[in-house]
């Protein structure tokens, strides 16, 4: 009750925080003192207290599309383990409604996107559903792979327990694993390579491009539900990469944090050191994550 | 489960009544005065009274697990005619008298006889006929009443289907519906014959009575599969079906489309039930035979800028994940895994029932933009969801439905099939543990492209601004038409939040299919998370109210403004600068162009100041442009004399059958 408790506080408080951490370490890379550490969090509550300003053109699908994402993106956040914890819910076959509602998420946002009729936001919407429909297979060749490794049907046994043996078992398979998951990380959170989240005029971009035309607290549910789709899905990335466990509740909990923050600055010195691919290369980087993770799956079925 | 003759108390009974009711309900209509609407009305009338009759009929005997049949007496030379009803069959009745009533309704709306009265009455009667036999074939026990039955479903379709029969696109692809419903006729003459060779008469054997692993138990495989597979729709045997479904009215494009290729799925089912030892390579080649269904369905559905011809795509897809939860069912027969075949079948079962709610949804809903708007070209269309906020709502329950998300129905069906994969790479040792690892991500990707295709529709016919006029002047059609569509999407919602009814139903049927699964101890309300299912919605439900409010209240408690949609400075965007759905579909069609082979006509651009040009694009039937014409084609140089035979001349074509019977006489004797 307790675990459930922080699990719901830490989901809810510590995803802005991800962005500060990515954000800072990609200004000392730089050279530059960057925003604050929890700038993300005065964006929040400035977003929430803003007027909003609505096109003509849209209906209610527009102002639906964020809260629903939202929800969904938090309805997953229940069934995800955080580091050796269980999550609040878990049952079998939860795995398949967990990566169907970033689905949901994904349907609602980009047909508000489309609700706006501006080619700007009809070109992320393409592309986000476009590059999803690579990214998916990515992650149910993982699922699969772990399905297999831990003999169970459920998010929380495949990710929790078994994790650290498995390294030991098969650690070829989990690090070919680890790196296809990394890069559906990146590609479905919009982070460099894939897309940039600090421009949005540019013909090239993804999810800012999708959200030009909300304002004020709709803006800010969008804004905070990428930040929490980061977390949750880098929280399924660290419960593989980094399976630290001591057995003590506080400890882990501990541990979980300072994994995720870990993988924030992994992500800030990854956006520091490349640049973003170019469009059409954007495809082949995910049918490499496919490809990776088959085989991963192939070494486990071996 | 017990046998009973029939008698007034006896659901069979109330099934039959029904199936009569809706086969007579468009007799009335020929002979009264063809301008006036209320022949037709009372035939949706009884169709819908025939339907409540035989819903009842299925029911009752899903929760009573009883099996009752009717020997017909007649004079045929092919032992007696045995009509009955058991749970399976009664479970595909439940999409049958659902989706009927539906259509018929909306009928009455969709193509009113005082607008049409000239085809009307003919429709009508058509559509009783079809419906009707769509009942009948899943109450056959005898392969020969199966393929009479089989024959008046083809033939009432193709005349339902061509309607409206003074367009040439629309007898076009009714011809090739022919062809192909007699090829399937053809192959399934072959299936019935090699049937009564290895069970010894024409009436089906019990289920699990025929050993599969003999060469003859393959070929009965083989040319069910072929013959079922081409009335299904699976990939590449589904040529007929977008034209078809594109070019007929929309209430028999959802008919045809919810129902009419449920019974390849049927057929498919009934034969494979009568197998208790199958080899494993059955089901593998149906789990193939489903991903390549799937994937190819959703991907020319994606480059499609028809409306109806791109759902017709989506009822390729569907068949693929049904055929892929048949197969999971069969490896898990083969191999002795009892929770594969109660995943794998439960969930093809009730994506059946799901795909016949909202594709006739959806269809019924492209109806109403295709009555209002007059096009069926997507580019065409945009912001008709301001103008009709009923059906743009309906519509969208649909497609969030197809898309297999939750909290609707589409998600359940997908999640057993999907726990049938996981399962079997658990469980499976053998061959087919890397088929069933390839279909988890194959299946993912279906539902990835599933959303892509929706958005992209949902958002160019209804979000936006309108892209001509014709878009600009629709409104709202009458409650005819948006009753049975409502009625759709509830059972949608029902099924998704409150799938814990659904083992009552489906359990009846998995065992009618598979009679020692009882003894295996493993039931679907245990191997499946359905009481997980109604939380789950009801936290995202209670989730989205609850995070709606707040923030509408926050949006409202601040400045609101309303502006244009931002432009860019641009000085004069206009609604033809919006997003296409065939530029929303641009990027994939490129990625897949190797198969999905897009024709684009780029614009000439000459001189200084170029003139008017026009761009197109289009992505073709490339089975069929490709490989069946061709082959067709071919085939029709090689057998040219023998088209001398067939010159047009009926006496004459009474003579040949006349020889034919006497030769075979003189054969027998």
């Amino acid at each position: 009750m307790v675990n459930a408790v922080i699990h719901i506080l830490i989901t809810l408080l510590m995803p802005p925080l991800l962005l500060g951490v990515i954000n800072r370490t990609k200004a000392i890379f730089a050279g530059r003192t960057g925003p604050p550490l929890f700038q993300a969090y005065y964006d929040l509550a400035k977003l929430v207290r803003k007027g909003s300003v609505f096109s003509d053109t849209t209906s209610w699908v527009f102002r639906a599309g964020p809260v629903v994402g939202l929800a969904a993106t938090l309805a997953a956040s229940l069934l995800i383990p955080l580091g050796e914890h269980r999550p609040p819910l878990s049952f079998s076959g939860d795995m398949i409604l967990f990566a169907y509602l970033f689905g949901l998420a994904r349907f609602c946002t980009t047909a508000a996107a489309l609700d706006t009729g501006s080619s700007f936001e009809g070109m992320g919407a393409a592309r986000e559903a476009t590059f999803a429909c690579l990214a998916e297979p990515a992650l149910f060749f993982s699922l699969a792979v772990l399905a297999r490794l831990s003999g169970s049907l459920s998010l929380t046994p495949m990710l929790t327990g078994t994790a650290a043996t498995s390294w030991l078992s098969a650690g070829a398979s989990l690090l070919l694993l680890v790196g296809s998951l990394f890069i559906v990380l990146l590609a479905e959170n919009c982070r460099v390579p894939f897309d940039d989240p600090n421009t949005h005029l540019e013909l090239t971009m993804i999810h800012e491009v999708m959200v030009l035309d909300h304002s004020g607290p709709l803006f800010g549910a969008i804004l905070y539900g990428a930040a929490l789709k980061l977390f949750v899905l880098g929280a399924l990335f660290t419960d593989i990469a980094l399976p630290y466990a001591t057995g003590i509740p506080l400890v882990d909990w501990v541990l979980f944090v300072i994994a995720m923050l870990m993988l924030a600055v992994g992500i800030g010195m990854v956006e520091s050191v490349m640049a973003r691919l170019r469009l059409p290369k954007v495809p082949q980087m995910l049918a490499a994550a496919c490809i990776l993770a088959a085989f991963s799956l192939l070494l486990v079925l071996r | 489960m017990e046998a009973s003759t029939a008698g007034p108390d006896n659901p069979v009974s109330l099934v039959i009544a029904g199936a009569l009711l809706i086969g007579a309900s468009g007799i009335p209509g020929l002979f009264l005065p063809k301008k006036l609407d209320w022949g037709q009305k009372c035939a949706s009338l009884t169709v819908v009274l025939g339907s409540i009759l035989g819903i009842i009929g299925a029911l009752a005997t899903l929760f009573t697990e009883r099996t009752a049949s009717y020997t017909l007496v007649s004079s045929l030379p092919f032992g007696p005619l045995e009509a009955g009803i058991d749970p399976l069959s009664a479970f595909f009745l439940l999409p049958v008298f659902i989706v009927s009533a539906c259509c018929a309704v909306y009928g009455t709306g969709y193509w009113p006889a005082s607008h049409h009265p000239r085809t009307a009455p003919r429709l009508t009667f058509f559509f009783g006929m079809l419906a009707s036999s769509l009942t009948l074939i899943p109450l056959a026990r005898n392969g020969v009443l199966f393929l009479i039955f089989w024959e008046i479903m083809a033939l009432s379709a193709y005349f339902a289907l061509a309607t409206d029969d003074l367009e040439q696109e629309v007898r076009d692809a009714s011809l090739i519906y022919l062809v192909a419903t007699h090829a399937s006729t053809l192959t399934l003459f072959a299936c019935f014959s090699l049937l009564k060779a290895t069970a010894g008469s024409f009436s089906f054997p019990a289920a699990t009575a025929l050993d599969g692993t003999t060469p003859l138990g393959a070929a009965i495989f083989v040319t069910a599969l072929l013959g079922f597979g081409l009335k299904a729709g699976v990939m590449p045997l589904h040529v007929w079906l977008p034209g078809a479904h594109a070019s007929a009215p929309s209430h028999v494009s959802a008919l045809m489309s919810g129902v009419l290729i449920k019974m390849g799925i049927y057929g498919i089912v009934r034969i494979l039930s009568f197998f208790g030892m199958v080899p494993p390579w059955w089901g593998m080649v149906l789990l193939m035979a489903g991903i390549v269904s799937g994937i190819l369905g959703v991907a020319f559905a994606v480059g499609q800028h028809d409306l109806k011809r791109l759902l017709a795509y989506h009822s390729i897809e569907n068949i693929g994940i049904i055929v892929m939860g048949l197969g999971v069912a069969l490896i898990g027969r083969g191999a002795g895994l009892p929770l594969l075949v109660v995943l794998g079948f439960g969930g093809a079962l009730l994506h059946v029932l799901n795909h016949a709610l909202f594709k006739s949804l959806l269809f019924l809903g492209a109806g109403a933009v295709i009555h209002e708007a007059g096009t069926r070209e997507i580019d065409r269309l945009g912001g008709l969801g301001r103008r009709m906020p009923w059906t743009a709502a309906l519509f969208l329950t649909g497609a969030v439905a197809i898309c297999g998300l939750p909290p609707l129905n589409g998600f359940v069906s997908e999640l057993l099939v999907y726990l049938g994969f996981f399962s079997g790479l658990v469980q499976e040792k053998g061959a087919a543990a890397p088929l069933l690892g390839l279909a988890a991500p194959a299946l993912a990707m279906v539902g990835g492209m599933a959303v892509l295709c929706f958005v992209k529709v949902f958002g160019t016919v209804f979000l936006g601004q309108p892209r001509s006029a014709d878009a600009a002047g629709c409104h709202e059609p009458g409650w005819a038409m948006r009753g049975p569509m409502l009625l759709l999407a509830i059972l949608c919602a029902a099924i998704g939040l409150l799938p814990v009814a659904l083992p009552r139903l489906l359990e009846p049927a998995l065992f009618a299919w598979s009679p020692q699964l009882p003894f295996a101890g493993i039931r679907l309300a245990e191997a499946a998370p359905f009481g997980w299912i109604t939380l789950m919605g009801l936290v995202l439900l209670l989730a989205i109210l609850g995070i709606g409010a707040w923030l509408w209240k926050r949006v409202t408690d601040q400045p609101r403004g309303r502006a244009g949609t931002w432009d860019c400075g641009f000085a004069r965007p206009t609604a033809r600068m919006q997003y296409t759905a065939s530029s929303f579909a641009e990027m994939f069609v490129n990625l897949f162009a190797a198969v999905l082979r897009p024709r684009v006509h780029p614009p000439q651009v000459q001189g200084l100041f170029p003139g008017k040009s026009a761009f197109s694009s289009h992505v073709p039937e490339a089975v069929l442009e490709l490989v069946m014409a061709p082959l067709l084609a071919a085939m029709d140089r090689r057998f040219s004399l023998a088209r001398k035979l067939q010159h047009g001349r009926l006496h004459l074509y009474i003579l040949y059958i006349f020889v034919t019977l006497a030769l075979l006489l003189a054969w027998a004797y």
